[in-house]
């Protein structure tokens, strides 16, 4: 005969904004933005300017001047803070696979350096750009 | 006659298979990009003429198609994890995924129109 156990009311608390997420769920979550927004706009934008540099030498000036426009440069130094979180994230993931820092402390410890890698990075283009 | 099931009942199993294309891309694609920042510094490609060379030479260009199949490939898995994780019902993510697989289709084409035209 089947046990049956009562019901337990155990309190949930699921509110995804107000709960303080750990640092390794903020660079999870991170790289799966920062994933979908480089496959979209990301690839089409990637391309566009791709066939506008390599077309002719007029398209290549005009790919030129709207990368200096400010506008420009920001989105610039916004897509590459993206692409570098998900390339640093990638590789902590990818030394995760291999056993490498599965401990909690070093994993906090990891997602601390490819938050800040990312960043620092992001930073120093920006830097280069402008 | 009973025959022993050499089906197994439950998955899909492409699961295996895809965590390490997902993985096997990724790497190809870091060093890919490390190989093109590494041309990009030592060549300086100021103007249209250095940045058309810089991607004339056909071993450029292949390693050019392999990154950007990669690419594709890596944004198939990624996206379709997504998908199975946020949209549940079916028709909705049928089709979102029908949509990804034919603009990646459509990029890679792209791509290659723009490598080598």
């Amino acid at each position: 005969m089947e046990a049956q156990f009562p019901e337990k009311q155990r309190p949930k608390f699921l509110n995804l904004l107000q709960i303080k997420q750990p640092l390794p769920a903020i660079v999870s979550i991170l790289h799966r933005i920062s994933g979908v927004l480089l496959f979209f706009p990301g690839i089409p934008l990637l391309l566009y300017g791709l066939q506008m540099a390599l077309q002719s030498p007029e398209s290549f000036a005009d790919l030129q001047s709207n990368l200096a426009h400010p506008l420009g440069k920001f989105f610039l130094i916004l897509a590459s803070w993206f692409f570098l979180h998900h390339l640093c994230a990638g590789i902590r993931h990818l030394a995760l696979d291999l056993d490498c820092g599965l401990e909690l402390q070093s994993a906090r410890l990891s997602s601390k350096l490819v938050l800040a890698a990312g960043l620092i990075l992001t930073v120093l283009i920006g830097i280069w750009l402008w | 006659m009973v025959r022993p099931a050499k089906r197994a009942v439950t998955g899909a199993h492409y699961g295996l298979r895809d965590w390490l294309a997902q993985r096997v891309t990724a790497v190809l694609m870091g060093l890919y990009t490390g190989w093109l920042v590494m041309l990009v510094i030592f060549h300086q490609p100021t103007d249209y003429e250095a940045f058309r060379s810089l991607f004339a030479g056909q071993w450029m260009k292949i390693a050019s198609f392999v990154f950007f199949a990669s690419l594709c490939w890596h944004a198939w898995v990624g996206v379709r994890n997504i998908l199975m994780d946020y949209v549940h019902p079916i028709a909705i993510r049928l089709t979102l995924q029908i949509a990804c697989i034919v603009a990646l289709f459509t990029y890679l084409v792209w791509f290659v129109v723009i490598l080598w035209s």
